[in-house]
């Protein structure tokens, strides 16, 4: 068995769920970014899946941070790489949670500053680790633990942060989406941010069968449903400017709620038509904001 | 100041941690359906699927759990799961 093309900088014998794309994602950045990597992660998911004490699933130098500040001890680790001349690129991790709520101030600071380093949020659209709570991630209507769908809730009763425009906007010479359901075009956006002099973000779409409830084989699948129906989508950002979008032949937004428990309520005891019509609305919002729409000829 | 060039830890590897034992389902890999396209190397959320000299996949049990990822997203349909014999 190929050892070396396998697994090597992000290696088997971590926790994570059967079918997680969290750990999909850790494997690909590391496969992209190559070993002249050190990562700085927050703590979440990804983090404890694949360091339990005294284990690493991790092959380059790896740190932990607290919540609060990733994003500054990653501006540490650039400043001090820079003072003895090294050329390692620094990648900071964090989930959702870290990104969107907790990690933002030093987030912030650091992409204002502009240290050269290359901040992934693997997107799992909630608090996963601590039991599903909501982030400013958490889509629209999700329910979650603290965002239960009830009597007199439909879930999570706000829309998901736009945090690549924001981070966009403090002059960010790159920043992109991506989804581990293009493994390929992931890969891409990570070598070509971790080259890009400067502070950039890639926000990676990772569904989690646990925290979604879906089962994990369907994992890849759950990713694409996200990008067809426009509720996802995938684009680079240059100096501020959208440069590549992918378009999509767009289905309905009941392709993607439908397999998923978190959106079960819009779906029992009968569909839910006014809030479904709420989310296709989303999606229609972002076609016509991303022109993402491939209008077939007839 | 002298920087130091050793670690502050010495972890052990993930390795040591054998997933496969998770495993309900296994995938059989059939090679006679495999076009060697690598869908399978590239999404196993293990890593644990490696390649022998004809280019085919081949698992490692030892870290599989079993998810059946790799079952549903092959293009040929060139990967089975069954009940894991215990
Ligand atoms: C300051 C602080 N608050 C709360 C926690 C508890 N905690 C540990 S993991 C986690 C969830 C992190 O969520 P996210 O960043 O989205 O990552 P995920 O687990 O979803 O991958 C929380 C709240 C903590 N470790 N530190
Ligand atoms: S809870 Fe979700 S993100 Fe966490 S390990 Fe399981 S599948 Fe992955
Ligand atoms: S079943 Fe899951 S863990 Fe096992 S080889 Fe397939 S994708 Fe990897
Ligand atoms: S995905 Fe299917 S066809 Fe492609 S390499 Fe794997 S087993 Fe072979
Ligand atoms: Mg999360």
């Amino acid at each position: 068995m190929n050892d070396e093309a396998a697994c090597v900088l992000f290696d088997s014998g971590h926790r994570a769920c059967g079918g997680c794309a969290a750990a999909m994602a850790a494997r690909l950045i590391l496969d992209a970014a190559g070993k002249d990597t050190i990562v700085v992660s927050s703590t979440g998911c990804m983090e404890v899946f694949s360091t339990p004490y005294p284990e690493t699933a991790w092959g380059v130098p790896w740190i932990h941070s607290l919540f609060e500040n990733n994003s500054a001890v990653a501006s540490g680790v650039v400043a001090s790489l820079k003072k003895q001349g090294r050329k390692e690129k620094v990648i900071a991790l964090g989930g959702d949670g870290a990104t969107f709520d907790i990690g933002m101030l030093c987030l912030s600071g650091a992409f204002e500053r502009g240290h050269d380093f290359t901040y992934i949020c693997y997107d799992n659209e909630a608090y996963m680790n601590t039991g599903i709570q909501r982030s400013g991630a958490t889509p629209y209507d999700a329910s979650t633990t603290t965002s239960p769908a009830g009597s007199c809730s439909f879930g999570n009763s706000r829309p998901k942060k736009d945090l690549p425009m924001i981070l966009a906007a403090h002059g960010a010479p790159y920043v992109a989406t991506a989804s581990i359901a293009y493994p390929p075009d992931f890969k891409k956006k990570v070598e070509k941010a971790v080259n890009t002099p400067g502070p950039c973000y890639i926000q990676v779409h990772a569904p989690c069968c646990t925290g979604w409830g879906f089962e994990g084989e369907k994992t890849v699948a759950i990713g694409k449903l996200a990008i067809e129906t426009g509720l996802w989508v995938n684009y680079e950002m240059e100096n501020g400017v959208v440069t590549k979008v992918k378009k999509v032949v767009r289905k309905p937004v009941d392709d993607y709620l439908v397999g998923q428990k978190r959106f079960r309520h819009l779906f029992k005891p009968k569909r839910n038509d006014a809030e479904i019509a709420k989310i296709q609305a989303l999606a229609d919002r972002n076609a016509v904001k991303f022109g993402i729409d491939i209008t077939l000829k007839k | 100041m002298a920087i130091g060039t050793g670690c502050t830890a010495r972890p052990g590897k993930s390795r040591n941690n054998k997933t496969g034992s998770w495993r309900v389902f296994r995938p059989e890999f059939i090679n006679e359906k495999c076009t060697s396209c690598g869908m399978c190397r590239i999404i196993c959320p293990e890593g644990c699927i490696g390649e022998n000299e004809e280019g085919l996949p081949v698992p490692d049990y030892d870290y599989c759990k079993g998810c059946g990822l790799c079952a549903e997203e092959c293009p040929s349909e060139a990967i089975e799961m069954k009940k894991e014999e215990k």
